[in-house]
């Protein structure tokens, strides 16, 4: 077992653990929270497969803002006081369908992807400004106009936010 | 050296898991979390695939969905909040009016 193996085992086993707080606890705030430790667990696998633009990605849009959003929210409604406890009872039939799609996603993915074999540890170049620089002409070169349709889509839910919370005016 | 297989196993346990959190939980809250759960499982596979690929397009994809799931967040939790104003509950078992 080399130390890559087995940090990528202990940090499996996080996000595995941290997914199933997610999922079982009782308090909404308490599942916010063991979402932030999944998300932050996922970005240091983003820098074990040198993605390092991503991982700084996810830290601060997922585990910053987005999480933020989640907490000022449940916050707000005071959603933390109302119960909704994971029902084990329930939860045997989903169990054993997710269960199914774990084989059958895992089947599909190794046998049929094309790309196998082993992930290299990421170089000390992917650190590097250059690196970061080609990422960003890529993006505004080959994939301005995704770019382009993302701020409009990021408008759209502005303002589709803005006008779901404003309270309506009466027609006079 | 850690082979691929690895991660897509991970990024289909996390996935189920999100799964099975919008079967199962009926707060609001948590479903909504559950997808951004399974969001990210299928980020993780799309790294992976980009880095033994050596190639950027997976890792802008990513870039893609993370600002889509931010704007996916922002229009849900003003519709919940909308929700919970008008019924006083985010309880997906009560939002039934429409049911015959």
């Amino acid at each position: 077992m080399t130390l890559e193996l087995i940090s990528f085992l202990v940090l499996a086993f996080v996000a595995i653990a941290t997914a199933a707080g997610m999922l079982v606890s009782r308090n909404a705030i308490y599942s916010a929270l063991f979402l932030v430790l999944n998300f932050i667990t996922v970005a240091i696998f983003y820098l074990l497969l040198g993605a390092p633009f991503i991982a700084m990605a996810q830290v601060t849009v997922y585990a910053g803002a987005i999480m933020v959003l989640f907490l000022f929210v449940i916050m707000l409604l005071g959603a933390e006081s109302i119960a909704g406890e994971f029902n084990w009872r329930r939860a045997t039939f989903p169990g054993l369908l997710s269960l199914l799609l774990v084989i059958q996603s895992t089947y599909l993915l190794i046998a049929r992807a094309r790309p196998s074999g082993e992930i290299a540890p990421p170089e000390a170049a992917v650190n590097t400004v250059e690196n970061l620089r080609s990422l960003g002409t890529a993006l505004f070169t080959q994939y301005l106009l995704p770019f382009e349709v993302t701020s409009i889509l990021l408008l759209v839910a502005m303002v589709g936010a803005i006008v779901l919370t404003q309270k309506e005016k009466r027609v006079p | 050296m850690i082979p691929i297989n690895y991660y897509i196993i991970l990024s289909a346990i996390l996935f189920s898991m999100g799964v099975v959190g919008v079967l199962v939980r009926r707060n609001a809250l948590i479903i909504f979390m559950s997808i951004e759960l399974m969001l990210n499982a299928s980020n993780l596979a799309i790294v992976a695939f980009s880095s033994i690929l050596k190639s950027f397009s997976g890792q802008i994809f990513v870039f893609f969905v993370i600002s889509v799931a931010a704007a996916e967040v922002a229009v849900g939790l003003a519709l919940i909040v909308e929700i919970f104003k008008s019924k006083r509950s985010i309880d997906v078992d009560q939002m039934s009016s429409l049911k015959g």
